[in-house]
Order: structure tokens, then sequence, then C-alpha cells
């Protein structure tokens, strides 16, 4: 089965007063089609920034330098604009993280959902906005023809990201990426939002790119997981393994923080600091951190090695080599 | 809140600066020149001269019976009589309004016209040649003083290059139109009077020009950076992320963000208009309000000077209620509340 | 030599200590060298404070004695801006007219600076009736254009140089108390503001000690912002007659003195003007850049 999503060696920099910042370092990623992958890793990882790499939505200071993004066959970062722009809203959809800023202030909310369906199926506006209706009532809420007419700034936080969802959902897209959907909602509204992604996902053949810190999140709706460093995807698995069996230092590290319900003892760290991207540390990103460290690791920077079925890691633990 | 709640209050707010203009204008006639009378018929006047109009013009009453009179006085238009021109202030006025309203309409229509593309132009093309351009003109254009402009436009293309007719509304041996609003362009019109008309527009395009040169400017730069800032927003990442094409995400979802501060600036700019105007129509021979208000001010035509600056201060405010309206029409989160 | 090591260890906890200040001012550096602009602005005010300061030094004559046989002379090496109507030296007069220039903006600024800002952070902080009151008050003033108004005021205190002064300075006080007033009033809430109220301090002390401080560097952008307006009013006021009186060699009214000869002594309004126009581009090149850099959100 073909990956939906192949990320090859993906690279990213940002130019900025302080210097280059190498935010992605060569990020190997791939997701199936309907599987819901979960990226983590710390603040600063570089997972929006891989997000925002697939979708080209990169803008200045920032810059995508090498690398490929097979999206059903097709690397999308040698596509012309205006390829890139039937891709995106139709076969890939997002969602960010702060709902009530991610809506146009002066738009109607029935507007701007029109206008992603309107894009995506060619339609006009007007047939689009009679579709309009449909995807308020599918994103659960009460009297849809009046949140049509709201503008942004009279919905709560829940029901703008609502509004995004449906939105995002409405035109079937293949991938949906969600950076940090729920970060800035109320725990009740959280369990709601993932609840209704699912909800819509069940209808729908969408892989979903949930991008998160939250572990939790990732515990009850991903099947596999990717752990980022320091712009690398360090280790993949499925979700059951990376949380019962991390290989990867830091995805120990990482994971070994959560305490399982009974368990008791100190909460462990991973000591030091997470690294300065306009310097980062030579070799692998990780070794100053690192117990296992050794001179390889301060020297090159280790590939990604398969140790079974969609479970790989990039550490010379394992790289024989 | 709805639009017509928000206008309405808008008005009432309206009407009590006017009533604050009142006061002002109040202060500075009778208040702050140590004698009203002598600035009005000047300090060599008789002293039983002084004495007589003193008490004719109520200046022996307590100061608020005064201003009781003077707010009377000016709701009924009466606005004293000018001592140049010996004709009711107020008569002035009208005779001389239509002119400056024309000037500045068409220099904020200019300014507009030319200054708002050239700061979505710079905005989108940010930091590329043409950008850095067009903010050096911008600045050049703010830091102009607008009588020196003049004076030296007029010298180049008129004097010299002979390029663009002399100062004044129409070539002396024209006739204006039968006045019906007192627009000398619809009133042209209206006539069917072509001939006019086009002169007309070719005395209009260099006054106009300075005039609204350094609006154009003004608008250019808060075009550009409000464009910049609005082009930052998540919701125009949203707009990139569901696909739209550039320029649609531009028009439709950057500009009438980025327009809100544009708007309040030309409300702003119209009174700098207004301002400039004084100058402008001076170099220009433009018979206007502005130049009547000069012309008052080197006779020292103190009723003249007070009736101008107080009818200026009115359109002011209601051009400055027309911006806020329009502001509320585009910016729903406006409607919410003060 | 004990002491140095001891010294240089000292200087090191220093700079650590301090080091998000020092690096603050490190990229407030990096971003002057990067607006050349900025740089340009800086440049010229502060030649025009250098030229105030030595205009008696650099000027090849004086500017008010009348040299009758030399009238109407085009620049030339002699007289390099030439002379006007009644035989002056128009370079000495604009070198000279720079101090005029220099007092206008600086005492217009701290008279209307000043009461503006006291007013209106007294008002932002009070709140209630005071600032309801300071709200109407600079309402009704900015009803007015401003050079209508400093207009109405300069004809109705008489033609004089101060009179025009005072003139602008009332016209642009609302500016700065608005300006003040959203400044405290974002202060006032501040967690620390209630800190200094709950151990019991005055009114007046929190004002000084707190409030103030924190709007000291947006009046100080505002200050470079509006100088370039300030100076371009009083050069139309000094145009119309409204401003300082002849001889003073002031430059919106050597412009008017050189209007009726602009077809043929065109030098006579050209220079002041070019005078006017260069000033005040270096005080809108400032202000800009000193508010793109101390503008928090730009600063990234």
């Amino acid at each position: 089965m073909r990956d939906l999503l192949a990320v090859n060696n993906l690279r990213t920099n940002f130019y900025t007063y302080r210097g280059v910042v190498k935010a992605l370092n060569g990020v190997d990623l791939n997701i199936g089609p309907e599987e819901f992958f979960g990226l983590v890793g710390e603040t600063g990882c570089g997972k929006s920034v891989t997000a925002l790499s697939v979708l080209r939505l990169i803008e200045e200071p920032g810059r995508i330098e090498a690398g490929e993004v097979l999206f059903d066959g097709r690397d999308l970062l040698k596509l012309r604009e205006e390829e890139m722009e039937t891709i995106r809203g139709k076969d890939i959809s997002m969602i960010f993280q702060e709902p009530k800023t991610a809506l146009n202030p002066v738009l109607k909310v029935g507007f701007q959902i029109a206008e992603a369906i309107s894009k995506a199926y060619n339609m006009n506006l007007r047939e689009a906005s009679e579709k309009v209706e449909e995807v308020l009532r599918e994103v659960e809420m009460a009297d849809p023809s009046k949140v049509a007419e709201k503008y942004p700034h009279e919905l709560s936080g829940g029901m703008a990201q609502r509004v995004l969802i449906g939105m995002a959902l409405s035109t079937e897209p293949k991938l949906l990426i969600a950076d940090e959907p729920t970060s800035s909602l109320d725990v009740s509204v959280q369990a709601q939002i993932m609840r209704l992604i699912n909800t819509l996902l069940e209808k729908r053949k969408t892989s979903v790119l949930l991008i998160t810190h939250n572990l939790g999140l990732v515990a009850e709706n991903c099947s596999r997981v990717g752990v980022m460093y320091a712009g690398n995807l360090v280790e993949c698995a499925d979700v059951k393994t990376i949380f019962a069996d991390p290989a990867h230092p830091y995805a120990q590290g990482l994971l070994g923080a959560i305490k399982m319900r009974g368990e008791r003892g100190k909460l462990s760290t991973i000591k030091g600091l997470v690294p300065d991207l306009v310097n980062p540390p030579s070799g692998c990103r990780f070794h100053p951190r690192c117990q296992h460290a050794e001179k390889i690791c301060r020297e090159k920077q280790p590939r990604s090695v398969t140790l079974g079925s969609g479970h790989s890691v990039s550490c010379f633990l394992f790289d024989g080599a | 809140m709805n639009l017509g709640t928000y206008v309405a209050r808008r008005l009432g707010l309206m009407i009590f600066v006017l009533f604050g203009v009142l006061v002002i204008t109040f202060i500075v006639s009778h208040v702050v020149p140590a004698d009203p009378v002598a600035a009005v018929l000047g300090s060599q006047a008789p002293p039983e001269l002084i004495e007589k109009v003193r008490h004719e013009w109520g200046l022996d009453r307590p100061l608020p019976e005064q201003f009781i009179n003077y707010v009377w006085n000016m709701l009924h238009g009466n606005l004293g009589k000018s001592i140049r021109t010996d004709r009711p202030v107020s008569d002035d006025l009208l005779q001389y309004f239509p002119a400056t309203i024309e000037l500045s309409t068409a220099a904020i229509i200019l300014a507009m016209v030319v200054g708002i593309p050239l700061g979505i132009i710079s905005a989108v093309r940010r930091n590329k040649l043409s950008d850095h351009f067009a903010r050096v003109f911008s600045i050049f254009g703010i830091s102009m003083p607008v009588f020196w402009l003049g004076l030296l436009l007029l010298a180049v293309f008129y004097y010299k290059l002979g390029l663009l007719p002399s100062p004044g509304q129409l070539d002396m041996l024209l006739r204006p139109p039968p006045v019906v609003t007192g627009l000398i362009t619809v009133d042209s019109l209206l006539a069917g009077d072509w001939i006019v008309f086009s002169n007309y527009l070719s005395h209009l395009a260099l006054p106009a020009f300075v005039l609204g040169f350094a609006s154009l400017a003004s608008i250019a730069r808060i075009t550009r950076s409000s464009m910049l800032e609005v082009l930052r927003q998540d919701y125009i990442r949203t707009a990139k992320s569901k696909g739209l094409r550039k320029h649609v995400v531009i028009t439709r979802h950057a500009l009438r963000n980025a327009l809100i501060p544009t708007a309040t600036i030309i409300g702003l700019r119209y009174g700098s208009l207004l301002e400039g105007a004084v100058l402008t129509e001076t170099i220009f021979a433009w018979p206007g309000v502005g130049r009547y208000a000069v012309g008052a001010i080197l006779y020292l035509d103190f009723p003249a000077i007070m009736g101008s600056v107080l009818a200026i201060a009115v359109i002011y405010s209601l051009a400055n209620l027309v911006v806020d309206i329009i502001y509320g029409v585009l910016d729903p989160r406006i409607r919410v509340g003060e | 030599m004990k002491s140095l090591p001891g010294l240089s260890s000292r200087v090191e906890r220093w700079k650590r200590e301090h080091s998000s200040q020092i690096d603050d001012v490190k990229y407030t550096l990096y971003l002057w060298k990067r607006s050349p602009l900025s740089m340009i602005g800086l440049v010229v005010v502060a030649a025009l404070v250098l030229v105030a300061f030595l205009a008696p030094y650099l000027a090849p004559y004086d500017p008010i004695e009348q040299n009758l046989s030399d009238r109407l002379l085009p620049p030339s090496r002699e007289y390099i801006f030439g002379t006007d109507t009644l035989g002056r030296d128009i370079l000495s007069r604009v070198l000279y007219g720079s101090r005029i220039t220099l007092e206008i903006g600086i005492i217009i600024t701290l008279i209307g600076g000043s009461i503006g800002t006291l007013l209106g952070i007294v008002a932002g902080y009070l709140g209630g009736k005071v600032d309801e009151l300071l709200m109407r008050v600079t309402d009704m003033f900015f009803a007015f254009p401003r050079l209508i108004l400093a207009l109405a005021f300069a004809a109705a205190l008489g033609p004089s140089l101060m009179n025009m002064i005072v003139a602008i300075s009332v016209v642009d006080w609302p500016i700065y108390a608005r300006l003040a007033r959203a400044q405290a009033l974002s202060a006032k809430r501040e967690d620390y503001v209630e800190a200094a109220r709950a151990i019991g301090a005055g009114t007046w002390r929190i004002i000084f000690s707190h409030i103030l401080p924190v709007c000291i560097s947006p009046i100080v952008v505002q200050v470079t912002l509006r100088l370039g307006d300030v100076i371009l009013t009083a050069a139309g006021l000094g145009f119309l007659g409204l401003g300082a009186q002849p001889p003073t060699p002031e430059w919106g009214v050597m412009v008017s003195d050189g209007r009726n000869f602009i077809m043929n002594e065109w030098w006579i309004a050209t220079f002041p003007g070019l005078a006017i126009m260069l000033v005040v581009l270096g005080f809108n090149l400032l202000g800009d850049g000193i508010r793109d850099i101390m503008d928090p959100r730009l600063r990234r």
C-alpha cells in the first residue's frame, strides 16, 4: 500500500537577525491512507514547521531548502504555485491552534466555509453557501442557519474550532493536518472536539496528522506516532510500541516522564536544555543530553533504521554502521 | 449593536463636539483678545467709539450671557459682518465654500486613487525595489511644505513651461455656468457646457495635486503598514491553506481589514486638506474659504476669521462623522459597544 | 596586578546578570544599522542642531543687515544662495533661521508635551469624571484641523513669534494628553500598581514612580513623529504672516517674501523652503526609525 504522504529529508531554514535557524534538519515522515498519525515533541522541535512546509506555507524569512514531499506520488515541492493551490484546501486541509484568530473578523462565518467549498469543487459561491448549513449541522452546531450569519468574534473558542473543522473536512480531503487543535481550549471542550473529529473521520477516508505536545491525546486517538527532536524525526512506531517500549533515548525520556496511573516515585527528566537551532550540536542533535552518547554521535548524523514493521529509529545505538 | 444605533450614537457625539467647537471659538473671539472690539475696529479707533461698540455688542454683559447670545446668533446663521467686504460673513462663506469643497474633494480622490494602490503594492512586494522607492516617495510627500511645493510647481509648469493654465478657476475670458449648486463641475455639466467643464478641470488639476500630495503619501504609508500587519495575521494563513488564489487572499481577505485604519486616516487627512486649502488657495488664487480666511487675517477682519474657522470646523466634524460611519460598516467588531 | 583578575570576573558577572538588557541593546543597534533611512534622519537632525548652535560662525553675513545695492542677486560665489529684495544674504538668513526653527520645535514640544502628558496621565489614572472631562475637552480640540485652530489663536493673540508658539502649543497638547491617557489606563491595570496601592502608596507617588516611566517611551516616539508636523504648521503660519515678524529670518516668512519673485528670482523662496523640507524630512525619518525600533511587535 503506497504511502499517502512521504516526506524525505526535508530541510527548512529561517534567516533571522541572530543567524540562520536550521529548523528542519532532514525530516523523514510517512503517513499511510486512513491513518491517524500523531507527531509529538517539545515546543520548538519543528512540528509546526514540518506541517507548514508540507503545505508550502512557509514565508519569509523562512525557506524550504531541500527534500521531497511526496503526496500521492507527486512531489509537492516541485509543483507550480497554481497546482499547489488546487491541493490546498481540497486534498490537504489544515486546522490551527487559535480558532478565533484563524477566521477573518470582517467576514461572516458561513461565507468563509462557502469559500472553501466553492474553491475546492469549482462551484460558485451561491451554490456553495447552500452546503454551509449541512456542514455546520455535521459539526453539531445548534441552529446552523443562525451561526452561518455570525461573525467570528461572536463565537466561543470551541464553536470557532468546530467551524474550522467543518470547513476543513467539508472538502473531503485525503489528509487533515491538525496543528495543536485543542491546546487553546478548555479541557472539557478539548474532549468534545476530539470526539467530533473522530466521529467525522468515521464517515471519511481521511488520514490525520495530529501535531501536539499532549501525550494523552496521542494515546487516545492515534494509531501511529512520530517523535521529533530539534528538527528531526527520531523515532516512529505504532502507538502501543511507542508508549510501551520506546527505542530512542529521547523518546524514552519523553515518555518516561509520564506516570501511568498507579505508579509512584519521582518524575524522570531529561538533563540539559533544548538546543539553540542557530548553532545546533554537531552530528546527532541529541548527543549532549544523551546518556549513551558515543564519539560517532558527535560526528555524524544517524540515519533512520527499521526495527520492526512500521517501527523506525534514528540512533547509532541501532545503526550497525 | 446594529448599524442604526451606532450611527445615532455617533451623530449625538458630533452634536456635542460641535457645541464644544462653539465654546472654543467663543473663547478665542471674545476672551482671548485683550479687547475684542479693538481687535475688530483696530487699536487706533477713538475710545468713545470703542465704548459705544462694546455696549452695542453687549460686551459689557456677563460672559455667560454673551455666550448665549453668541450661540443664538450662530444657530441663526448670523456670523457677524465682514469688515473687509462689508457683507454678512455667512453670505461670503456661502459664496466661497463650494470652491473649497471641490478642491478638497478632488484632492482626496486623487490621493486615494494613487495612494491606496501604491500602499498595497508596497506591502505585497515588501523590501523589493518598488517598495523602497514607494516608501522614500511617501516620506518626501509628508515632509513637503504645501505652500512651497505649490509655488515651485506653479513656477515650473505655468511660468516656465506653460503646460498648465493660470492660477484661478477659469480662464479669464470664460464665464462660469449658471449657479445651481455652486459647484462648477456640477453646474457646468448640468448646463451642458463642455468647454467650461474641461477648462475648469485643467485649472483644478495642479492645485488638487499639490493639496493632495501630502495626503497621498500619508495614505500610501498607512495602507502599506496596515497591509503588512494584516498579512501577518492567522486568518490570512487559513485563507491560503484553503487554496485560495493569491489575489483573492489579498483583495477579499486582506484588503477589507487593511483599509480600516486607512479609512481613519482618510478622515483625518480631510482635516489637513482643509488646512492645506488655506495655503493652496492663496497660492493658486482659488476663490475658496481658505483664501477668504487669509485675506481676513491680513486685514485683521475678526468676524470673518472666526466665521471661517467655525465653518471649517463644522465641515471637518461632518467629514469625521462620515468616516466613523464607514468605519462601522467596514468593521463589524466596532459596532459592539464603545 | 592582583586586582585585574578580580575585575574581569566582576565584569563577567555583570555581563551575565544583565545579559538580557545587553541583548536588547545589541538588537536595537542591529535594527538601527539595518535602517539606513533612520540613520539619515539622525544625521539631518544632528546637522540642524549643529547649524543652529554654530550659525554665528557659519554665516558669512549678518542676516538682518540690509544692503540695497546688492538686491536680488542670483546665487554666486559671493552670495551662495543669492540675496533678497533688501540685499540680505539668503544663506545667512537660512542658517540663522535654523535657530528659530529649533527654538519653535523645542518650546512647543516642551509646553504642549508636558502639559498634555501630565493632564493625560492624571486623567487616565484617576478615571471617572476627571477622565470624562479630559476626553470631552480633547474631543472639542480635535474637531478643528490643527492649522486652522492655531491660525485662530494666533490671529486673536496678535502676530508674533511667541504668540504663534503659544497658539501651536495649545493646539498640540490634546494629542499628547490622549496618548498619555491611553498609556495610563493600561498601566493602571498592571499588578504592580495594585501592589503599590495595597501597601499604601499615595496617588502622586504612584503616578510619578510607576505610571510615568511606562509612558515615556511612547511619548518620546510621538514627540519625534510630531516635530515634523509642528515645524510645518509653524512654517505655514509664518508664510501667512502670523508668526515671526520681519526682519526675523523665519523660513516660512522667507518663502512668503519670495512668493512674488518666484518667476525670475527663484532663489528667494526656494532655499528656505528646501530647508524646511529637509528638516521635516529628517525628523520624520528619525521618528519613523525610533517608532519601528521601539514597537514591541516589530521587534521580531
